[in-house]
């Protein structure tokens, strides 16, 4: 009975993203056809106008044309149009990839550090300090922006890959720190104290024992802040506008002719989840973890 | 093993006074404490805490981000006394705690119920789990943007499974156009997006009570109904608590799914802290006035928090 109930819960939670799959699978009509059509014939104009842009032109420049030598150009041909260029989603989904990446390597790297030292050694004020570390993420985006904005301006960091990196880097480190913090203190010192007997200085000791035991950690972590800012979309859309967007801003505004392109836009959305539903799996484990900053560990 | 293996280092370490070991085997902890620390303090201090102070400056003046040139003029508390008695930042906060109260309520019960159900433990309940947790790890921009599209009058697959459940025609309602339906349809979706949170959190607070007092319950021959009032709900509520800590700092930051799906609107029902505070910062650009605001929001949510805090410790102590 309770599996049932369950079953049921995941099945109607999962309906509405299932639906943003199959709508990417759609002709620009069918996708808005009422009522919604489940069964369809599968076709490539989404993720063909998601990729293209087009432009319009007369049946007769069409027709003097060279046959057409992709799928995607053919399609546009048969709506009396030609593929102009590439647009803009590539970029921003390389953009995103370079952000979380960046940011991702220096919050962990700065994280690790940090939580080794709250976790070892007698640190004035941990407690406080650990505090003040969790309580920057209670400031709402839109808050910490307005002063951002202005200090990317003057400092040419408006629009750029790296001022956006050190942003989410800022707001990551964070959930590094805290939850870092839970995977070292569960390494036994003894291991340390054993090998700093053998000769080791702290900083090998540190680099050599601690990190090799505590990978399990770095790589949950390290996934954490990788959804953080692959997701993030309020600094992103207040901050960046051209060659730094990332693509959560730039999906909500891929139009074709005549309004939103629900079809390119599903697409769009398709394969900007799929890194997520894959990282969701793995990180099965440690996603309470993560999720509550180590507070809960099971 | 190490130990007994170098009985000369141990011996050293036993002789030789601290400081002087530190300093043989390199940087003392005090100094390696403050190395490894210091880099993330730099970054924390340059983008959190620095930017934190220019707000509140900022926050005294009349300046205006899109115009740079113009003479900036300290105010003294104008902009606290403007915000504070400006009708539309109260429909603001009234609005963000109507979507709090409600977002709250719903998630912790589906949450609960759902946790509890899955704690029963029937086959293959790892793989419905995590098909559960699924919407709570997109980005909660992108879900408010196809959202939208689930919630279109006449071709939204919500509003036809609603018609095809109640009998209404589909293009009789518009989720997101409606001032009666909007606030709701924002509620809908962070459920929907969030109940996953709770659920695991609780399943955690369930899981953490041992077997072996739900036994002493059976002995003492308490009825069901009875064990879940004095043994699962008072063991599982610092969980639960824990969790609406963290989904209500989370929703009254609230900005990308709503600005994605409603942008604060039909008119301004749903428009909620975050929203306005964006409009007034750079839409409108009173720079100065939404400073003021965000300092406000920060001390309303710092404040709660560690009032909430005092009380989770309380309960958890208990």
């Amino acid at each position: 009975m309770a599996g049932v109930l369950v079953a049921l819960y995941a099945l109607i939670t999962i309906v509405p993203l299932a639906w943003i799959i199959l709508t990417g699978f759609k002709t620009p009509s069918d996708a808005i056809s009422y009522p919604p059509k489940v069964v369809f014939t599968p076709s490539i104009d989404g993720y063909c106008n998601l990729f293209t842009t087009r432009s319009r032109q007369t049946p007769e420049y069409i027709a003097a044309l060279p046959p057409a030598d992709s799928a995607c150009e053919q399609k546009a041909r048969d709506a009396n149009m030609v593929v102009a260029g590439t647009s803009n989603y590539v970029p921003r989904f390389v953009n995103s990839l370079v952000i979380a990446i960046g940011s991702t390597v220096l919050s962990v790297g700065l994280g690790v550090m940090a939580a080794y030292a709250f976790s070892r050694f007698k640190v004035p004020l941990k407690d406080d300090l650990l505090f003040f570390i969790l309580s920057t993420r209670m400031m709402p985006p839109i808050a910490v922006a307005i002063p951002i904005y202005l200090m990317y301006r003057e400092l040419g960091l408006s629009d750029t890959r790296l001022g956006m990196i050190l942003l989410y880097s800022a707001v990551n480190v964070s959930l590094a720190v805290w939850l870092l913090k839970g995977f070292i203190d569960e390494i036994p010192r003894e291991y340390e104290e054993a090998a700093m007997v053998d000769g080791y200085t702290r900083l090998q000791a540190f680099r050599k024992v601690v990190l090799p035991q505590a990978t399990t950690g770095i790589v949950a972590t390290a996934i954490f802040c990788l959804i953080f800012s692959w997701n993030e979309y309020a600094f992103a859309v207040l901050l960046t506008s051209g060659t730094a967007q990332t693509a959560p801003p730039f999906i909500p505004i891929i139009i074709g002719e005549g309004g939103q392109d629900w079809p390119a836009v599903a697409a769009g959305t398709t394969l900007f989840l799929v890194p997520i539903l894959i990282f969701t799996i793995l990180l099965r484990k440690h996603l309470l973890r993560g999720i509550t900053f180590g507070a809960v560990r099971k | 093993m190490h130990l007994s293996s170098t009985p000369l280092a141990e011996a050293a370490v036993r002789v030789t006074p601290e400081p002087l070991v530190a300093r043989v085997r390199g940087l003392s902890d005090r100094t390696v404490a403050w190395l490894f620390i210091g880099p993330t303090m730099l970054l924390l201090l340059a983008i959190n805490i620095f930017p934190l102070i220019w707000t509140v400056k900022l926050s005294f003046t009349n300046f205006r981000a899109n115009r740079p040139n113009a003479e900036v003029l300290g105010v003294g508390l104008d902009n606290y006394i403007a915000v504070l008695t400006d009708p539309d930042i109260w429909a603001a906060m009234q609005a963000t705690a109507h979507f709090l109260f409600w977002t709250i309520l719903l998630q912790v019960l589906i949450g609960f119920a759902l946790a509890w159900l899955i704690d029963r433990k029937f086959r293959g309940h790892g793989f419905w789990t995590t098909l559960i947790l699924i919407p709570m790890m997109l980005s909660p921009a992108v879900v408010g943007n196809f959202w939208a599209f689930l919630y279109q009058p006449q071709i939204g697959l919500f509003n036809y499974v609603v018609s095809f459940l109640t009998g209404v025609a589909p293009s009789s309602f518009s989720m997101l156009g409606s001032v009666q339906l909007a606030p709701w349809a924002i509620i809908i979706v962070d459920t929907w997006m969030w109940t996953p949170y709770v659920m695991l959190i609780c399943l955690a607070g369930l899981r953490s009570i041992p077997d072996y007092i739900y036994e002493a319950a059976e002995v003492d021959r308490a009825s069901p109904w009875r064990q879940f009032w004095s043994i699962t709900l008072p063991m599982v509520l610092p969980f639960v608590m824990l969790a609406v800590l963290f989904r209500g700092i989370e929703n009254f930051k609230m900005f990308d799914m709503v600005n994605l799906l409603t942008a604060g609107g039909p008119g301004s029902t749903t428009e909620l802290a975050s929203i306005t505070l964006k409009r007034e910062a750079f839409e409108k650009w009173r720079t100065g006035y939404a400073s003021a605001f965000a300092v406000i929001l920060f001390v309303a949510v710092f404040g709660l928090a560690n009032i909430y805090v005092k009380a989770l410790n309380h309960v958890k102590n208990r």
